[in-house]
């Protein structure tokens, strides 16, 4: 599988914004969408190389004039430095999921089989459960999801999508 | 660093006094003493106005700035102090109006804890501000004192809130009050205007022979009003108003059709439905103005000039913009423009105006817009003009034509009932030699009547005019118009006699007017009397309905010039 396959123009818009490190600014930026009835689908916020600023990558699904108008309301807020749609671009995209399922000894090699698939670490293993660890982009986390699902899933803790521009470009 | 030893609330004071603030509107509490003491001790030369509401404060600022085109400082308590202030500081941020407000707020080590007095109101307030800081360090004052101001007053303009920790303010401050601003995020003009786009509008506005100029409030921010002069002057083309862009353009011009939109004049209305291009300058298309947005100026050529580019193209798609400040976007257009053919446009307009001109009747009773009219041509319409909100808004807005740059003050986008009167005291401190008239609703002014004693501390020469029907007014059109006139929640039973109320305090002077007859008289005596406020109780006709009127929600194609015959449909758009 092509894991840094191209994001299509659907509906779910991927945004980077480049954030000065100042408390309340993650407040500004969620409550630029929910004023407009978005909802983050997912959001992960890091430190980055510059000490003084953060970088949030933030999903959302919504019709795109709309987004866009959330785009224009985010470079307007004082604290942004940069807000990048990067939505239909070339871009890397990855994400990882914990998958905790309950796995008898007998299901395990089926399982294991799944996991080495999509290229998951076992994390944790014990007589009746086991934790995957998977990365990729979010369609390869969907599938193998959805095929653990023959199991019981216990427990998915998914850490939302990050992108990166490719080569010269700028995030 | 300081040569003496200074602390937080000394340092903001002093920092606010050398960027230029002149007033200080406020009210003290627990959590601001550090301040209000600061104000003696470093013997500022910022004046204070100890208000009687904190929602009185933030008007006054907000009237001081579109005065005078300076901000004004807010200073005030935690808690409910801070609370106060909302209702105002939405009022700056909806019109894009520069303010500084400074909060009092419980000590740090109780932030969260629910202290006396504590409100976060650093997340109250931020859906309403165009930045907020809470202080942790006291020698990050001087920092956040300069990048405050600069926030406020550059770009679009809006309020920045300051919200001091007690410790905070009472702390040693150690550092240079000249501090570095730290903004890498805040780019409050694009880095160059883009010039082919330029090109584009004039090329555009050169194929035009019918065009319409819409000027907004930021003509009037970025004083761009001698370029839109020798820009509508140089083309020959028509030029209409918002309701905040009265005086970005001499409505006394014969280029000038005054105000468009829900109540405007059915000249500057049919204009635009008529028009084959618009160019908006600095305003944001609102729904007042635009009616149904996908029947807009259908067939026009739409340009759109702002300085804020999420305002492009978040009501009104348009076929040509241009970010930036609206002077310097004109100083550049204004090169590339040359006369257009438009006497024919120009003369059809002139039919309309005569056609649809304003009009009332001085018979059969006491009109509002009698009032104005005659207030207006008593001064030759040098005033500062301050409305409230609601019916009277309307026709003033119709019948005090405005030429000047800061001499209309009116709650556009936030239609905040109160503020006229505690504006109109701002505006007058800011202008201590012009007169400053208010036309208030009675429903309005009752909501910041208290500030009569502020202006009377002061002996500030308001006019207040209380165009007092007795009727929430607006409101009560509405329900007569699409409600089967059932009137609910609109008749204001039990309200004072005002004339006797402003004699109640001292320096201030109470007037009755009740017949048409006497309007010129009592006006006379009232532009007399200048020891202090005069508060003239206008007993005007209850049920007198505001047209030209587009329903809300409606396109501007279904203006009502005159009063319906039959019951209409409720109204689809917002209020």
């Amino acid at each position: 599988m092509d894991e840094g396959d191209t994001m299509n123009g659907n509906d779910t818009h991927t945004l980077s914004v480049f954030v000065a490190n100042k408390p309340g600014v993650l407040a500004r930026i969620a409550q630029v969408f929910a004023r407009r009835g978005f909802n983050i689908d997912s959001l992960v916020v890091s430190s980055t190389m510059e000490g003084n600023f953060s970088r949030m990558t933030i999903t959302a699904k919504g019709e795109a004039s709309g987004l866009q108008q959330v785009i224009e309301a985010l470079r307007k807020l004082i604290d942004v430095v940069h807000c990048v749609d990067h939505t239909g671009e070339d871009v890397v995209v990855r994400e990882m999921a914990l998958v905790k399922a309950k796995v008898t000894p007998e299901e395990r090699t089926e399982a294991l089989q799944i996991a080495d698939h999509f290229a998951a670490k076992t994390v944790d293993l014990t007589e009746s459960s086991m934790i995957l660890m998977v990365t990729g982009n979010t369609d390869k986390l969907d599938a193998m999801i959805k095929l653990m699902g023959k199991f019981k899933l216990i427990e998915l803790v998914r850490t939302g999508k990050v992108v990166m521009a490719r080569g010269d470009e700028e995030t | 660093m300081p040569t003496e030893k200074i602390d937080g609330a000394q340092a903001l004071v002093k920092c606010l006094e050398r960027e230029g603030i002149e007033y200080m509107f406020g009210l003290s509490g627990g959590s601001a003493i550090p301040i209000f003491d600061a104000l003696v001790t470093t013997n500022t030369k910022i004046k204070f106005v100890l208000v009687r509401h904190e929602q009185g404060a933030a008007h006054m600022a907000d009237g001081y700035a579109r005065a005078t085109g300076k901000p004004a400082c807010v200073l005030v308590t935690s808690g409910p102090g801070a609370t106060n202030t909302l209702t105002g500081v939405m009022t700056a941020h909806m019109d894009s109006v520069p303010m500084i407000v400074v909060t009092g707020q419980s000590v740090s080590w109780m932030l969260g804890k629910d202290a006396f007095q504590e409100a976060d109101i650093f997340g109250i307030t931020m859906p309403v501000v165009k930045h907020s800081y809470l202080v942790k360090k006291t020698n990050d004052i001087p920092r956040i004192v300069r990048e405050a101001y600069h926030i406020a007053t550059t770009g679009r303009p809006g309020p920045v809130l300051i919200d001091l920790p007690k410790d905070v303010s009472s702390g040693p401050c150690t550092v240079d009050l000249f501090q570095e601003m730290d903004l890498p995020g805040y780019k409050p003009y694009p880095a160059k205007i883009d010039k082919e786009k330029i090109v584009e509008i004039a090329e555009a506005l050169s194929k035009s022979r019918k065009p319409v100029l819409l000027v907004g409030h930021g003509v009037i921010i970025s004083d761009a009003c001698a370029q839109v002069k020798a820009l509508a002057e140089k083309l020959g083309a028509p030029v209409v108003n918002t309701l905040l862009g009265k005086g970005g353009f001499p409505e006394t011009h014969k280029l000038s059709l005054g105000m468009l939109g829900m109540h405007g004049t059915a000249y500057a209305t049919k204009a635009v439905v008529e028009c084959d291009l618009i160019m908006s300058i600095g305003s944001r298309f609102d729904d007042r103005i635009i009616g149904q947005p996908d029947k807009f100026c259908k067939n026009a050529t739409k340009i759109h000039i702002d300085v804020d580019p999420s305002e492009i193209g978040k009501m009104i798609k348009p076929d040509i913009h241009v970010i930036g400040d609206a002077r310097a976007v004109l100083d550049e257009l204004n090169k590339h423009v040359t006369r257009l053919d438009t006497r024919e446009w120009l003369d059809h307009l002139e039919g309309y105006k005569k056609k649809y001109a304003l009009h009332y009747k001085k018979q059969g009773g006491l009109k509002m817009q009698h009032i104005m009219d005659e207030l207006y041509k008593m001064t030759g319409g040098k005033a500062v003009a301050v409305t409230d909100v609601g019916q009277h808004q309307m026709w003033a807005a119709q019948f005090w034509k405005t030429d000047g740059r800061h001499d209309w003050l009116s709650s556009g986008g936030a239609g905040t009932m109160g503020y006229g009167f505690p504006a109109a005291i701002g505006a007058q401190l800011g202008r201590p030699k012009d007169l400053v008239v208010v036309f208030c609703g009675d429903g309005g002014f009752q909501m910041t009547m208290p500030e009569l004693a502020t202006a009377c501390l002061h002996k500030l020469p308001i006019k207040i005019i209380v165009l007092n029907n007795h009727y929430l007014g607006m409101v009560r059109q509405w329900q007569e118009l699409f409600y089967d006139d059932r009137k609910s929640g609109v008749d204001l039973e039990g309200n004072p006699d005002f004339a006797k109320l402003a004699e109640a305090y001292q320096n201030a002077k109470g007037f009755t007017l009740k017949r048409p007859a006497d309007v010129k008289k009592i006006l006379a005596r009232a532009l007399e009397y200048n020891d202090g406020p005069c508060v003239i109780n206008a007993e005007v006709v209850k049920t007198e309905n505001v047209f030209p009127m587009i329903p809300a929600g409606r396109p501007l194609e279904d203006m009502l010039v005159e009063p319906p015959k039959a019951q209409m449909e409720k109204p689809t758009g917002s209020t």
